[in-house]
């Protein structure tokens, strides 16, 4: 108990230190685990939507950019197909495409422009509010609103391309109708919109003031200086209109659910062709090879942590022996008051066993921390 | 108290003999030990604590003979029967004042911090005037202040022999005076003997008696 006593003093004596120590310490022992247990999730979250996922259609190039855009609203790095590709595959009577406009973002979120069946699609449930109806509409992922505070009669702007770009994307209001209930998918992270509310973001619809006038007596005016409405009320929202032919419009992807085995079969085959600008992937088989990968590489990691692991305690150690060297004095003043060998080696016992317990109760901690919030951790992890 | 006959000591790597005949100290006597540097002085303390072994003759105190205890018991003799004090006071800079006075109980052999140890160390801080001071840590108590605290531990555990190491080398004259009339008013309270190294000329009219290590110790 003395040597306890005398370690604990010395340790909120010296806190900063031992502070620094503890936190390392609890790195060292939590990392490993942390970083099983987010690939664990990580690996489960993938290969659960991966798998109710059947089919993605984009843009020739990166099947893995490909489907984690499409399927886990990561960052959007393929180019836009046209809308004429879903039609194709409404034409061809073998699945029902669901539309994925994923170029935006706002507050950090990513906006899916999409259709109603995508809700239907992924057993999406409004927890709060209604869903979308009108141009301008949105309603907020689970995750999104609990960590902006929005919720129903609130807007969200979404984020402009590039505020210097007098050609490019302007900031739309998003009037926020609704929630969804959290279901620990990329979904609670997401921003979902109708798909033309998404054409209107990029530019492709627009409303706007009248460009002729005409006064009492008939004198016709052409305004120079139009007023773009950047904001869609019940006022305007009959001005908002699209430009150009609707088969060219942009989508990010199309998701595929084929009625049934051999439809999907069929028109994987309509794809194959290379010069074709336009793939069908199997997300299953993409994340399958992807965690696989991630698994390899996480082999790596654990060599890699265990060498910072050694190298960290390393420098404990040394710290631990710097600190004791301080000491000096205090250990010649005990051994003269009658300390034996033996009380020297119980204090320094005393304060590592200290040190390593909170580390290990941190490390313990940490580890629950991410355990009780991994799905959260996973879809974030995901969406980034 | 203190018998000392035929010692030698000579430490291993040498450069430094210690020969004394004979020596003895009065149980509550109060011994001043004065004389050059580096004729020994400090090494007859560490001898009469059993902190070295004199490599040939024999040094009793208390009725105990040194050189025939083990490590273990010339340690439990220590910390029980001897109370040091030092010219750098050596408090633990982490522990408190009240805490620095209980640090024998800390970590000496053979004793226990019971109820009745504090209620004495909170006597020994209020006789001592640093009653006021026991929450402070040693760097915000004046170097007077500090070797007050350090009288109240080598006094806590009831020694009967106090070994004091120029316990006043780092105080003014007027704190030089205070700090040893207040270690003489304890010890004789306690009826423990002090055996205590100076070089203050000044103070040894107040011992009762003082060995000049220049006239004590034999070139070996």
């Amino acid at each position: 108990m003395n040597a306890l006593f005398l370690a604990l003093a010395h340790l909120r004596w010296t806190w900063a230190r031992s502070l620094v120590l503890i936190i390392v310490g609890a790195l060292i022992l939590s990392v490993p685990m942390v970083t099983q247990v987010l690939l664990r999730g990580s690996e489960q979250a993938l290969t659960q939507r991966a798998e109710a996922t059947p089919l993605v259609l984009g843009a020739r190039g990166s099947q893995l950019d490909l489907v984690m855009g499409a399927v886990y609203f990561s960052e959007d790095r393929t180019l836009p197909i046209t809308r004429a590709a879903e039609d194709d595959v409404w034409d061809s009577g073998l699945a029902l495409p669901i539309p994925l406009h994923t170029a935006f973002q706002t507050n950090g979120a990513r906006i899916v422009g999409t259709s109603l069946d995508y809700f239907d699609f992924r057993g999406l449930t409004i927890a709060e509010g209604r869903q979308v109806a009108l141009l301008g509409e949105a309603v907020l992922g689970a995750q999104v609103a609990d960590r902006l505070g929005l919720g129903p009669g609130d807007t969200v702007v979404s984020a402009p391309e590039n505020l210097f770009d007098l050609d490019g994307v302007y900031p739309l209001e998003l009037q926020i109708t609704g929630v969804l209930a959290a279901t620990g998918t990329p979904d609670d992270e997401a921003v979902f919109t109708d798909v033309k509310t998404s054409w209107v973001i990029a530019g492709i619809g627009h409303g706007h003031e009248d460009v002729v006038t005409a006064d009492a007596e008939g004198n016709i005016t052409a305004n120079a200086a139009i007023t773009q409405f950047q904001r869609i009320t019940p006022d305007n929202i009959d001005s908002f209109h699209f430009h150009g032919s609707a088969s060219d419009y942009p989508l990010s992807a199309v998701l595929v659910v084929p009625y049934d085995t051999r439809s999907g079969t069929i028109l994987r085959g309509r794809y194959l062709d290379p010069e074709n600008p336009v793939q069908m992937t199997v997300p299953a088989e993409i994340v399958a090879g992807l965690v696989d990968r991630i698994f390899r590489i996480a082999t790596l990691l654990d060599t890699v942590t265990l060498v910072i692991g050694i190298a960290a305690l390393g420098a404990i150690a040394l710290s631990l022996f710097l600190a004791w060297s301080l000491r000096a004095s205090e250990i010649e003043t005990a051994k003269r008051l009658g300390a034996g060998r033996f009380v020297i080696v119980q204090l320094a016992v005393a304060e590592i066993a200290l040190l390593l317990t909170l580390s290990a109760g941190l490390a313990a901690a940490l580890v629950i921390a991410v355990t009780r919030n991994g799905d959260q951790l996973v879809a974030w992890i995901l969406a980034l | 108290m203190i018998a000392v006959r035929d010692l030698t000591f000579a430490y291993p790597h040498g450069g430094f003999a210690l020969n004394i005949p004979t020596l003895s100290v009065d149980k509550g006597e109060r011994v001043g030990v004065i004389g050059p540097s580096g004729t020994g002085k400090t090494t007859l303390l560490n001898l009469v604590a059993g902190l070295v072994q004199a490599n040939t003759g024999q040094v009793t105190v208390a009725g105990h003979d040194l050189s025939a205890l083990d490590e273990a018991s010339r340690r439990r003799f220590r910390a029980t029967r001897v109370g040091f004090i030092f010219q750098n006071f050596a408090l633990v800079d982490y522990l408190t004042a009240f805490e620095n006075t209980l640090y024998p109980y800390r970590v000496g052999l053979g004793l226990r911090l019971t109820p009745e140890v504090r209620d004495r160390a909170q006597a020994l801080a209020e006789a001592c005037g640093v009653a006021h001071r026991l929450k402070s840590h040693p760097g915000a108590l004046s170097g007077g202040e500090q070797q007050r605290v350090a009288i109240c531990r080598a006094l806590v555990t009831q020694p009967q022999l106090i070994l004091a190491d120029e316990a006043t080398g780092n105080l003014d004259p007027e704190t030089k005076e205070a700090i040893l009339d207040l270690l003489f008013a304890r010890a004789s309270e306690m009826g423990a003997t002090v055996l205590a190294v100076t070089h203050d000329h000044d103070l040894l009219p107040r011992f009762d008696r003082v060995i000049d290590f220049a006239n004590l110790r034999q070139p070996a």
